[in-house]
């Protein structure tokens, strides 16, 4: 199962009997206590156990909030202020479990970008990037059927105007919109569906979480140089080197978690959502929870009809930005792993960065808000530009062109001297 | 031993973000007029004022609750700690004032009791969208259901202050926010008032408040508040937002200690750290 | 795994100090997952709603003698009964060896209010409510499987264990009683 089999043998008999039927303990032994892992590891690396904290947290909380909740549409939306008002600890619960969302995100976009700067992609890792890609996936879909469950403006338009975007599809569109509301448009039937799937959707999360470390403790972790473990003295025992880190940065973690969650619980949300789901009255402006910004500034980039008509062109490049990511290993060309070796490669992966954080600010933005003296429609569309550019033209054309800086024969070497590594 | 590469990375970031800034100063700033209040529940130290909400309570119940509902309500918080304080005798004799629907009672119809919610104006709301053009919407949550919008970087500072007092802000400013004549050339349609906060400033609901409306009775102090428009809508709206955040003083006293408690633990944690990777080259 | 190599072991004076470093740690991290379980678990105890219904005012004036009315406490109904005299008498005047349930009429009622029986009404063995005014007792009489309960609520006949609880309650006044 894995590259690290345990040689653990038990002294207790009541230890042996049970290892001998199912070696559980030699299991937890090997992957997280004896498994070697790369000593250089900075804290960018600590954002892995802080999700899988983060994913605990939102499952535990999640599952309370669970206990109170009603998924019917006319008594939704106060049965989460009884939550609020009357369950014993019921408004912390429910701030930390939605101020929790967001945290998760935050933290799995620093995840997700320390591995496009690390190179952590790269072959033999593929399938575990891939595993990650997915488990984003289903975080998203996780993400957007508990937002429709409060019941509030946002909740309700937000349902209605994604599983729209079902209905781009030619032909097979309108009846899949209808299947996956439960009716003609997003009503109870559509909110008690979304309940169920919001509720089943994290388990596949920790299932494929699963997959994900499995897939991880094969060829073990990559480090910040990207050179691959020589031998013993690049790696420490997970346990207690990185159990003891990974808490500490868990604990760090948890500050401006508890900042949001006890002082500011409403800030990260929108003031729409307090007013009950009318399916009468749109709110003056629909804003996604800004996790999904960019991937909103993109799609409503796309309004001009060029072969197919605007919605399903938007409708392609919103799921495209995505779908992308999965073919990161194969466009990336470079034989060098680590961007900090890769001196051309970063200039255009922290303008990547900036991109991305533009377009987050242009999905909250209306189109025609100025930017100077051009528009938000006008500039979005540059960084739609440059977001498809990166991975699809500047990845394979670097590997090719890029001249990359001497990489260190290990990881100890490194180590030594200092100015190699940063 | 911050590289260039890092501190250009970092400028350009802080252009990008400045991007939007400069932006920001052409897009006409609809909420110029909002102006924002001192609170004594804003901030990580914030409390309410126990007095102002026994005072708001009294607005609401003498002026609001003749039109706005306010379901959420139990008579019991009104004695609840972290609210008013009124006494449980208090809250029974004032419950029992109010006539609550129970098909188990005799006639349908019984006195509150402190258990029951707010039971709403007697007028249906059939009768009160016929004289107002909409039901005049439930005062529960709807001190969390408004906010004032702030520009960059301006949001970026409310994180650190925890600014949650949007919705108070915009009460009051609602409040006194009405004008006898509308502006030369608007269109004030029949039976609408003009209100320079309201969004397209055309409101169907009329001024609620005039100076000395409502009576107060002097604090147990003996302090006194002067009796304007001005005054009862900050009580109104503290009161409205302790309607909508009932918990809030218990949470942020919570807050104050999980935060302490986490600061002295990442402390230890990271001294543990360093201990434990002092004889490793890394 | 020997990645001890990476390690340099050694007893030094900061020994002793490094080990107090974890085990703080350790137990502030307890105190910490112990801070996080109780609310987590409390959150089940009944909440504020459920708890502001933990005591109900009955008006006893309206309930003439010899008359009794069906209330709801905490979820289950309750009898609040306005005894006659020749109740009253009737059931003082049976001997404590003739009960399965041992228990005096005056213990099951306040001293000065004695004509009033108050009685959750779920029958003790499996949880019906019973009929009143029936029986051969002059009580109550338990329609599923037959159980009989005198003027006091007690126990006379049939498989019920024990006679009907009596509810914790005390009067406000002549008029009014609180029950829970």
């Amino acid at each position: 199962m894995s590259a690290h089999d345990s040689k653990y043998v038990p002294t207790h008999p009541v230890a042996k009997w049970v290892e001998d039927r199912l070696p559980i303990m030699g299991f937890a032994k090997s992957t997280l206590i004896d498994y070697p892992t790369p000593k250089n590891l900075n804290y960018w690396w600590t954002f892995g156990g802080i999700l899988a904290f983060m994913l605990g947290v939102q499952i535990v909380t999640g599952i309370v909030l669970a206990m109170h909740y009603t998924p019917n549409a006319l008594l939704a939306f106060d049965s989460v202020e009884m939550i609020k008002r009357d369950v014993n600890g019921g408004r912390l619960i429910q701030a930390v479990h939605s101020t929790g969302a967001s945290m998760f995100f935050f933290a799995v976009y620093i995840h997700i970008f320390r591995g496009l700067y690390f190179g952590s992609y790269k072959a033999p890792r593929e399938i575990l990037w891939i595993l990650g890609v997915i488990i984003y996936l289903l975080m998203m879909a996780t993400a957007f059927f508990g937002y429709v469950l409060p019941w509030g403006q946002m909740s309700f338009w937000a349902a209605s105007v994604i599983t729209n975007i079902f209905a781009a599809i030619p032909i097979i569109g309108d009846p899949i919109l209808q299947l996956l509301r439960g009716g003609f448009a997003v009503d109870n039937p559509t909110l008690n569906r979304f309940f169920s799937l919001h509720y089943l959707f994290p388990f596949i999360i920790a299932a494929v979480v699963a997959l994900h470390i499995w897939a991880l403790h094969v060829p073990g972790n990559n480090n910040p140089i990207g050179v691959d473990v020589k031998s013993d003295r690049d790696t420490v025992p997970f346990h207690p080197f990185y159990t003891v880190k990974d808490f500490f940065a868990v604990v760090v973690f948890c500050i401006p978690f508890a900042w949001l969650a006890f002082f500011a619980p409403d800030i990260l949300g929108h003031a729409d959502n307090y007013i009950m789901a009318n399916p009468l009255q749109t709110p003056p402006h629909i804003v996604p929870e800004w996790y999904f910004l960019p991937f909103y500034a993109i799609l409503r980039a796309i309004d001009f009809n060029f072969i197919l008509d605007s919605k399903l062109l938007g409708v392609i490049f919103f799921a495209g930005s995505i779908l992308i990511l999965f073919f990161v290993p194969w466009l990336d060309t470079s034989k060098v792993r680590s961007g900090n070796f890769r001196p051309a490669f970063r200039w255009f992966y922290w303008l990547f960065v900036i991109n991305f954080l533009l377009l987050m600010w242009y999905g909250a933005q209306e189109p025609a808000t100025a930017v100077g003296p051009w528009t938000v429609a006008d500039v979005s569309k540059l960084s739609v530009v440059y977001y498809f550019a990166y991975f699809i033209v500047i990845l394979p054309l670097l590997g090719r062109f890029e001249r990359p800086r001497p990489l260190p024969t290990s990881i100890s070497e490194a180590v030594l001297k200092p100015a190699a590594a940063h | 031993m911050i590289k260039i590469t890092t501190i250009f990375a970092a400028a350009l970031i802080s252009v990008g973000l400045a991007g939007p800034v400069l932006a920001q100063n052409d897009a006409p700033a609809e909420d110029a007029t909002i102006v924002k209040q001192h609170w004594s529940f804003a901030g990580i130290f914030g409390t309410y004022d126990q007095n102002q909400l026994q005072r708001g309570f009294q607005v609401f119940q003498q002026v609001c609750s003749a039109c706005h509902s306010a379901h959420l309500l139990a008579f019991r918080n009104l004695s609840e700690p972290g609210g008013p304080g009124f006494t449980e005798g208090q809250v029974k004799a004032l419950a029992a004032q109010y006539t609550i629907n129970d098909p188990d009672a005799d006639g349908g119809k019984r006195p509150g009791l402190a258990s029951d919610n707010w039971p709403g104006p007697d007028q249906s709301p059939e009768d009160l969208k016929a004289s107002f053009g909409i039901v005049p919407p439930d005062f529960s949550v709807i001190a969390k259901a408004r906010s004032t919008e702030d520009a960059f970087p301006n949001w970026l500072w409310n994180y650190f202050t925890t600014y949650g007092e949007g919705g108070p802000d915009y009460i009051h400013a609602l409040l006194n926010g009405y004008e006898d004549q509308p502006p030369a050339g608007f269109q004030l349609p029949d039976g609408k008032y003009y209100n320079k906060i309201f969004p397209a400033h055309s409101i169907g609901m009329p001024p609620p408040l005039t100076d000395g409306a409502v009576q107060y009775a002097p604090g147990a102090d003996g302090q006194t508040v002067p009796l304007t428009v001005d005054q009862y809508s900050r009580d109104v709206a503290a009161y409205l937002m302790w309607l909508a955040e009932p918990h809030l003083d218990a949470d942020k006293a919570a807050g104050f200690r999980v935060f302490t408690f986490l600061i002295l633990f990442a402390v230890l944690m990271y001294l543990a750290k360093q201990r434990l990777w002092r004889r490793v080259e890394h | 795994m020997a990645t001890e190599s990476n390690l340099a072991h050694s007893e030094t004076p900061n020994q002793g100090k490094r080990d107090f470093i974890f085990v703080a740690s350790a137990a502030v991290g307890v105190v910490a997952v112990g801070g996080v379980v109780w609310p987590l678990i409390n959150q089940m105890n009944p909440d504020a709603s459920v708890l502001a219904l933990s005591s109900t005012e009955v008006d006893l004036s309206k309930i003439e003698t010899g008359q009794a009315v069906t209330i709801k406490w905490r979820g289950s109904p309750v009898f609040v009964r306005n005894r006659t005299q020749k109740e009253i008498d009737e059931a003082r005047a049976v001997p404590m060896d003739q009960l399965k349930d041992p228990e005096l009429d005056q213990d099951r009622v306040m001293k000065g209010h004695d004509n009033w029986l108050i009685m959750i009404a779920l029958c003790t063995h499996l949880g019906c409510i019973p009929v009143g005014e029936s029986g051969e007792f002059g009580g109550w009489l338990c329609p599923c499987h037959g159980s009989q309960y005198d003027t006091s609520g007690r126990i006379r006949k049939g498989p019920a264990p024990k006679n009907l609880v009596v509810p914790p309650y005390k009067f406000l006044s002549d008029t009014k009683v609180q029950i829970g």
